[in-house]
């Protein structure tokens, strides 16, 4: 019973992470309609950067945090300039190849520059685990809960309330409209890459300190597709959901189905879920639904 | 030599034929006899071999995907493991059923296929990128099949496969294998022509312009879509097929996402919706890391490091390429030979 809660515990740590790239993901879609596939790679840049101002720096880490963030939107706004504003009106395709193309380039830059080989944060969270009953818990668990949360927590107040987060939800939900009420549209793309770039640096800095930083972060870029899919392509809450819900779904199936499958079985079981959720109701929990009329 | 300034067709024939004049023909005759000249002329050279062959089961392959994504619309990050699953079908075959190497190929074709339609099953109800992350999952779950299915694949260490042979002659070594290579290449290349002339090509066609519209005018849309994911998946199946005869040993690393994801790159940097453009295409993406790795090779002494960093540098350069077509020339190479082409063709007097 212990070893399932203790799974559990890591499966909503890990669906934090999730969360947060699907945070930005959902951001882009939303606003932009582009799919991201280098999101995992932008978890990766904030990784390797926050690292690098940690460990070769010796900058204090709640500054090199604060570093990594402006440089993460700073990135963001770079690809969307350079890269995103010549496609808009391009097919879903090219659009598609090019974030796929932005994956590969980043990816390749920063193998360029880090190198490949796994390196590791300084503890910068107390090392000594917090015990609840049987249960123990490594405080860098919590407190990559706690700053998922926090994220998630003050995007929704963004959205709700500050005018550029209403102005984001504008465009989102009518370009047309938008731009007619005097929101400049390339304005908010920029705003919503340099965001996502932001969310996504934030779980690279957490997971990081978790596992150590290599070039399979880029990974969860991937695994991000089933936790979206699940909560609704254009559905923040659904995002956050979606991400929890995959990330507690690994672990149960790492516990129940490993067994059988002589592991891997992580792999694989949110990419069933994401085909059979595309069976029943390709629009997710929380998505809208699109219509067509002729 | 006679300039085309009109349509003079007098017969049905000539204007259904693929190579409309003689200078096409002539000029495709010359390839051909380079392309059956080319070994005997290197033939020394195990490595120039060696990228040909790839380049020729690249072009198979990726004629597939662009009867798929570029002639039906459909985008797939599949096709890959589609690839995979052809050269598992095709290994098992012949060394547990001891099946002759001709009868593999079609059935790994064939196997490959049905594996395709039924992944091709969500596309009746999903467009675009959910189709695009629908075929993603595909892929991830073949690639856990390929590694877990120990009993059929050999897992992650990998399947031993005889060399390809015809009654008592055994294509192997690259020499050989080229010519069988070349044969399917040719074969591939006018199968795609010839259905994409068809009333299914046709229809593929308006699937992809305007479905709703294709549906009105009567065509099944279920029936096509899933049709074409048949007919990617088999050029997918036989090439794996050929891969997997060439290479000798099939490992599930072999078939990952970044293949699928080559193979789009070569349709869309050759030029979606074209044939020719896929054959420029699949050449240009194969060559582009052995280019890199020549040009690499000719620093290393002053740079020792671009060794280490080589797969990074080819991995971004990748990345780069697709980036600056998609910007700067998004209908491919395709295009830009047809332009070019009629710039002589008019030439001196282009306007």
């Amino acid at each position: 019973m212990e070893s399932i809660v203790q799974s559990l515990i890591s499966g909503i740590v890990v669906g934090s992470i999730y969360a947060l790239i699907a945070l930005g993901f959902v951001l882009i879609y939303k606003s932009t309609a582009v799919i991201n596939f280098a999101q995992g790679e932008l978890l990766m840049f904030g990784a390797y950067v926050c690292l690098t101002l940690v460990v070769a720096l010796k900058i204090p880490f709640w500054i090199a945090f604060a570093g990594t963030l402006m440089a993460a939107a700073l990135l963001g706004l770079l690809l969307e300039k350079l890269f995103l504003r010549p496609m808009i009106g391009e097919p879903i395709i090219s659009i598609i190849m090019l974030t796929i193309g932005l994956a590969s380039l980043l990816q390749g830059g920063i193998h360029v520059v880090w190198g490949s080989e796994t390196m590791v944060y300084p503890a910068i969270f107390p090392a000594e685990p917090l015990r609840f009953g049987p249960i123990v818990v490594s405080q860098v668990y919590l407190y990559s809960i706690f700053f998922a949360v926090v994220c998630l927590v003050l995007f929704n107040f963004f959205f709700r309330f500050s005018s550029s987060g209403i102005a984001m939800r504008a465009v989102a939900n009518d370009q047309q409209a938008a731009q007619s009420m005097g929101i400049s549209i390339k304005k908010i793309f920029a705003i919503a890459w340099a965001i996502a770039a932001v969310v996504a640096g934030v779980g690279g800095i957490l997971i990081g300190n978790i596992n150590g930083v290599n070039t399979s972060l880029s990974s969860f870029g991937l695994k991000v597709f089933p936790a979206v899919i699940l909560g609704g392509l254009d559905s923040i809450p659904g995002a956050i959901l979606g991400g929890f819900i995959i990330g507690m779904l690994e672990a149960i199936s790492g516990i129940y189905l490993d067994p059988i499958f002589e592991g891997g079985s992580k792999e694989v079981v949110p990419f069933i879920v994401l085909v059979v959720v595309l069976m029943i109701k390709p629009y997710g929990l929380f998505g809208t639904e699109e219509i067509e009329k002729i | 030599m006679a300039i085309k300034c009109g349509v003079f067709k007098t017969t049905y024939e000539d204007d259904e034929a693929i190579w409309q004049t003689k200078v096409a023909k002539f000029w495709l005759a010359l390839l051909l006899i380079a392309l059956i000249a080319f070994p005997f002329v290197f033939q020394d050279s195990r490595y120039l071999l060696y990228v040909a062959n790839s380049v020729l089961i690249a072009v198979i392959a990726a004629i597939g995907l662009n009867i798929l994504t570029g002639f039906t619309g459909q985008i797939s990050l599949g096709h890959g493991a589609f690839m995979g699953v052809g050269a598992y079908a095709s290994g098992y075959l012949m060394t547990q059923l001891g099946m002759p190497f001709i009868v593999c190929v079609v059935a790994a074709g064939c196997v490959t296929a049905i594996i395709g339609m039924i992944f091709g099953i969500p596309s009746l109800r999903l467009k675009g990128l959910y189709l695009a992350i629908a075929t993603l999952a595909a892929q991830v779950i073949l690639e856990f099949v390929f590694v877990r299915w120990r009993a059929v694949t050999g897992g992650s260490q990998g399947m031993l496969v005889p060399p390809a042979s015809i009654g008592t002659f055994s294509f192997n070594g690259d020499f050989k294998f080229y010519f069988l290579a070349l044969a399917f290449t040719v074969l591939a290349v006018l199968l795609a022509k010839n259905i994409i002339r068809t009333k299914p090509g046709r229809a593929f066609m308006a699937i992809r312009d305007r479905y709703i519209s294709a549906e009105i005018i009567g065509v099944p849309l279920f029936q096509y879509k899933l049709l074409s994911f048949g007919i990617s998946s088999f050029f997918a199946g036989v090439a794996g097929s050929l891969w997997a005869h060439y290479i000798g040993i099939i490992t599930p690393e072999h078939f990952n996402v970044l293949i699928s994801i080559q193979y789009l790159s070569m349709i869309i940097i050759g030029g979606l919706g074209s044939i020719y453009g896929t054959i420029m295409g699949a050449v240009f993406m194969t060559l582009l890391p052995e280019i890199l790795r020549f040009i690499s090779g000719l620093f290393s002494n002053q740079y020792p490091i671009l060794v280490n960093i080589f797969g990074a540098i080819r991995e971004g350069v990748f990345g780069l390429v697709i980036i600056l077509f998609l910007i700067f020339e998004p209908d491919g190479l395709a295009a830009r030979w047809k332009t070019i082409k009629n710039y002589w063709k008019l030439w001196p007097f282009s306007y």
